[in-house]
């Protein structure tokens, strides 16, 4: 990956892009983060930096449960559909990596066609689908769902994964007198866990990220989503606009996934890119 | 192939080998025939969810295209066959949502290529602080669009937001067009990083010797883009552009939030919500939904055509 020799102007060149991309990035963001210390009287002067701090935002939002329990909803959803599909989409994962079966083009065909497919183009028929059984505003109401569109992006991204595993260690270990448990529990876990951790790493944030869904297929707090919560919030008076605590939960959602995908930065890279290049 | 005993012992023992024709479909080995079961046991749970929250509403959702349903008169429920399509392809609003879709898919992804492609040069080309970079891009990525579009939203807001003072106190999200403008901007951010990651995986494919000899041989630095990185890409960016153009054509989250439709502003996914949650229209919503399924696997058949071979999911996946 060494590049071609660079001249004392080019790195020049690259180091002023370096600072245009980190800007573009990061300026979105810290005016949120700003918008959210703001006073209310602060909210009305478009400076980007607070004429006057406040914690104020943050203690409305935190303070009741018109948001604490959409973020308890969003966290228990996202994981327990993300344990779900994970774990079937492994299962698929490693017939698609290490069987002849026929179907396996088919199964792959399939996955390709949801990771496709228009979500709102699910959302009629599943409304009324809901309310018939009784799911409709309710945790599996959302986690069903969540994990069917996690499926794919699971199949894929984990059948690159195991490709990569040297499977004959397998062999070597049972050779070596291992049971096929053992050999699974001490030789391939260890070699699959990473594929696993990146593949549900991204299937949470698709879930997080979620809000057609989560609109659509919930009525109250009591499974509405964080993204979904935040519609709902109101002022301090009738005729203010809650922009301050918005722009609070905005960060609260936010700032702790940011930090989370900076610290599996590698990994995310590595999962975004295996399924969609090598195939 | 006889010449030697031993060779074709290894040859039959390895159920890798390619199939010899007749003799292996006629009898399946056990062996074989064991690992097609553990093959399909495996990919039944995947297959079955996958089926029930996809296949089943689709098909529920052409039957209730075909019915006149009003949650608001439930009792006047009745099979009318195509006139909901007729409804909807003569109505302006399904033409206009349409004309905004793909005005704001095809400006977005074509911009999200360029800068994606831009994104992706600068990080791998860079020498320093490239982590810093990375780190950088994948905020975008991580951040909830939700979230992200009321920052959006908030900035243009005449009085209260930085980029409308920074444009004379102007207000686009109150016009057409300007809002439209707003809404691509903050999908083009959301998007580039992801865009440039997926090509920058292409980039590290192209064999960097391939690049030296051409500029041994006295080819630009345009040309060598041109004439070696691009078509050596040209599968990682088809891949890139199918999905971004179909997560786009879907937009919903950052009109929902920048305009929610206002002045003209609406998607066809906008259209299909609005006419189940505000209308309460089952049947306009179905026949919403089944359009707007058919435009986007029109839009994939194009680019798998485009693909050729490369294609996802075809014979040759997973042997590079």
């Amino acid at each position: 990956m060494a590049a071609v020799t660079t001249t004392p102007r080019q790195k020049t060149g690259w180091g002023v892009a370096n600072v245009v991309v980190i800007a573009l990035a990061l300026i979105p963001v810290l005016w949120m983060v700003s918008l959210s210390f703001k006073t209310p009287a602060a909210i009305l002067d478009p400076s980007f930096i607070p004429a006057s701090w406040t914690w104020g935002n943050y203690h409305q939002i935190l303070s009741t449960s018109q948001f604490l329990r959409p973020l308890v909803n969003s966290i228990g959803i996202g994981l327990i559909a993300t344990v779900f599909a994970v774990a079937l989409a492994s299962m698929a994962a490693y017939a698609v990596a290490r069987l002849r079966f026929p179907g396996k083009g088919v199964l792959i065909g399939m996955a390709l066609l949801i990771a496709m497919f228009p979500q709102i183009a699910l959302v009629t028929p599943m409304f009324n689908i809901e309310r018939a059984l009784g799911l409709f505003n309710t945790w599996p109401g959302l986690i069903i769902p969540y994990m069917a569109f996690g499926l794919p992006l699971g199949i894929y991204t984990l059948s690159a994964f195991f490709r990569e595993i040297p499977w004959e260690l397998e062999k070597a270990a049972k050779v070596d007198g291992a049971t096929p448990f053992q050999a699974f529990v001490r030789v391939i876990a260890p070699l699959a866990a990473p594929g696993m951790v990146t593949t549900a790493i991204l299937v949470f944030l698709a879930c997080w990220n979620d809000f057609l869904f989560a609109i659509s297929f919930t009525s109250t707090i009591s499974s509405r989503t964080a993204p979904a919560a935040m519609e709902y919030f109101s002022g301090s008076s009738q005729f203010t606009v809650p922009t301050g605590p918005i722009a609070a939960a905005a960060c609260v959602i936010t700032i702790p996934i940011i930090v989370f995908v900076l610290f599996f930065q590698r990994r995310i890279v590595a999962g975004l890119t295996s399924g969609a290049v090598k195939g | 192939m006889s010449a030697t005993t031993p060779a074709t012992q290894v040859v039959t023992g390895t159920e890798a080998a390619p199939a010899t024709g007749r003799r292996r479909r006629a009898a399946l080995s056990e062996g074989a025939r064991a690992e097609r079961r553990l093959g399909w046991m495996l990919c039944a749970p995947a297959v079955v969810v996958m089926l029930a929250v996809t296949g089943y509403p689709l098909i529920y959702a052409i039957y209730l295209s075909f019915e006149r349903y009003n949650l608001e008169v439930p009792q006047a429920i009745k099979f009318i066959g195509l006139s909901n399509y007729g409804a909807v392809l003569s109505s302006p609003y399904w033409w206009q949502a349409l004309k905004v879709t793909a005005i704001i898919t095809v400006i977005s992804v074509a911009i999200t290529l360029v800068l994606g492609m831009l994104l992706a040069m600068v990080m791998y080309r860079t020498l320093f602080g490239r982590g810093t970079v990375r780190t950088a891009a994948l905020v975008p990525y991580g951040i909830v669009t939700v979230a992200a579009a009321y920052g959006w939203q908030y900035a243009w807001t005449p009085s209260q937001g930085y980029l409308s003072a920074a444009f004379n106190n102007s207000a686009p999200l109150t016009d057409e067009y300007k809002a439209i403008a707003v809404i691509i901007v903050a999908e083009i951010w959301k998007t580039t990083p992801f865009m440039g990651l997926l090509l920058l995986a292409g980039l590290s494919l192209v064999p960097e010797d391939l690049q030296k000899a051409a500029k041994v041989d006295g080819a630009t630095a345009w040309q060598r883009f041109t004439k070696i990185t691009l078509p050596l890409m040209k599968p990682a960016i088809l891949v890139a552009l199918l999905f971004r153009t179909l997560d786009s054509f879907r937009i919903f989250d950052n009109i929902f939030i920048l305009t929610d439709g206002a002045n003209n502003t609406g998607s066809v996914s906008l259209l299909g919500y609005d006419n189940l949650f505000n209308a309460l229209n089952l049947g306009i919503g179905s026949t919403i939904s089944i359009l707007i399924f058919i435009c986007v696997a029109i839009i994939a058949v194009l680019f798998i055509k485009g693909f050729g071979t490369a294609a996802p999911g075809s014979d040759n996946l997973g042997r590079r």
